[in-house]
């Protein structure tokens, strides 16, 4: 049976794969892994086994992928909602001058079918990487970190206003994303 | 008239379809919105496809 070192290290590549999901730039999401692990070997009587071990170490991941934000937020400054306006883009793709739609919306079938398929989630990995680095980084806390809108707004130094633009932004992009790659695929 | 503050279009309900992911939508708005839903085919099937990312971000994030 695997030592518990042996075991923390063979979950390394699945926590690095959140890191650099969450925090888009490789030597951040080392470090936030490296203190994930350091942390666990320094504490290892605190994993009780009252959950997986991937799951606990998942729980110091997200603290340690805070504290890098923390460190580095001046670096991952969201740009200004005027900027970059791709979501005006894929507004003026998918709506008439009117506001009515160009086409109707896909119908994306029954959820639960679709949700018990794991490529699903393949296709969803995916379109979350393809997000830009601010608008995957601002999702993913909310989405991943589970943080409030007031704790984005707080750890970022952004107003409400350009974060709900740029959560906007990001929703439409990964809709438009699952549409084409998942849901048009079905379809055709 | 009333009837006009409350009009939103295609574009502006699925704006807050949307945002209401992330926060809690004036009455006017949610009102608005709700009057939209009744009389519009497409709006329903875009809400859809919002409710089916937040069930799929639930169950990623449980997977997580």
């Amino acid at each position: 049976m695997a030592t518990f070192e042996e075991q923390l290290v063979e979950h390394r590549v699945y926590l690095m794969r959140f890191a650099r999901l969450q925090l888009r730039n490789d030597a951040w999401a080392e470090d936030a892994v490296s203190e994930t692990v350091l942390a666990a070997l320094s504490k290892p009587q605190t994993f009780s086994n009252r959950s997986q071990l991937k799951t606990w170490l998942v729980g110091i991941l997200k603290h340690k992928v805070i504290d890098m934000i923390r460190l580095n937020c001046r670096e991952m400054a969201i740009p200004d909602s005027g900027m970059g306006n791709d979501s005006d883009e894929l507004d003026k793709l998918a709506f008439q001058a009117d506001g009515h739609f160009v086409n109707a919306p896909n119908d994306w079938g029954d959820p639960q079918q679709t949700l018990q398929q794991n490529q699903f989630f393949q296709v969803l990995d995916i379109c979350m990487e393809k997000l830009p680095p601010a608008l995957g980084r601002v999702f993913l806390m909310r989405e991943w970190l589970e943080l409030s809108c007031d704790e984005v707004c707080k750890e970022l130094s952004v107003t409400p206003t350009n974060l709900y633009v740029q959560l906007h932004r990001a929703r439409l992009r990964l809709q438009e994303c699952l549409n084409v790659s998942w849901f048009g695929r079905l379809k055709a | 008239t009333k009837f006009t503050l409350l009009r939103r279009t295609c574009q502006e309900a699925a704006a807050l379809v949307i945002a209401r992911e992330d926060r809690q939508l004036k009455l006017s708005d949610a009102v608005a919105l709700k009057l939209h839903m009744m009389a519009c085919k497409a709006c329903p099937q875009f809400e859809n496809q919002v409710l089916t990312m937040r069930s799929a971000m639930a169950k990623w994030r449980d997977a997580a």
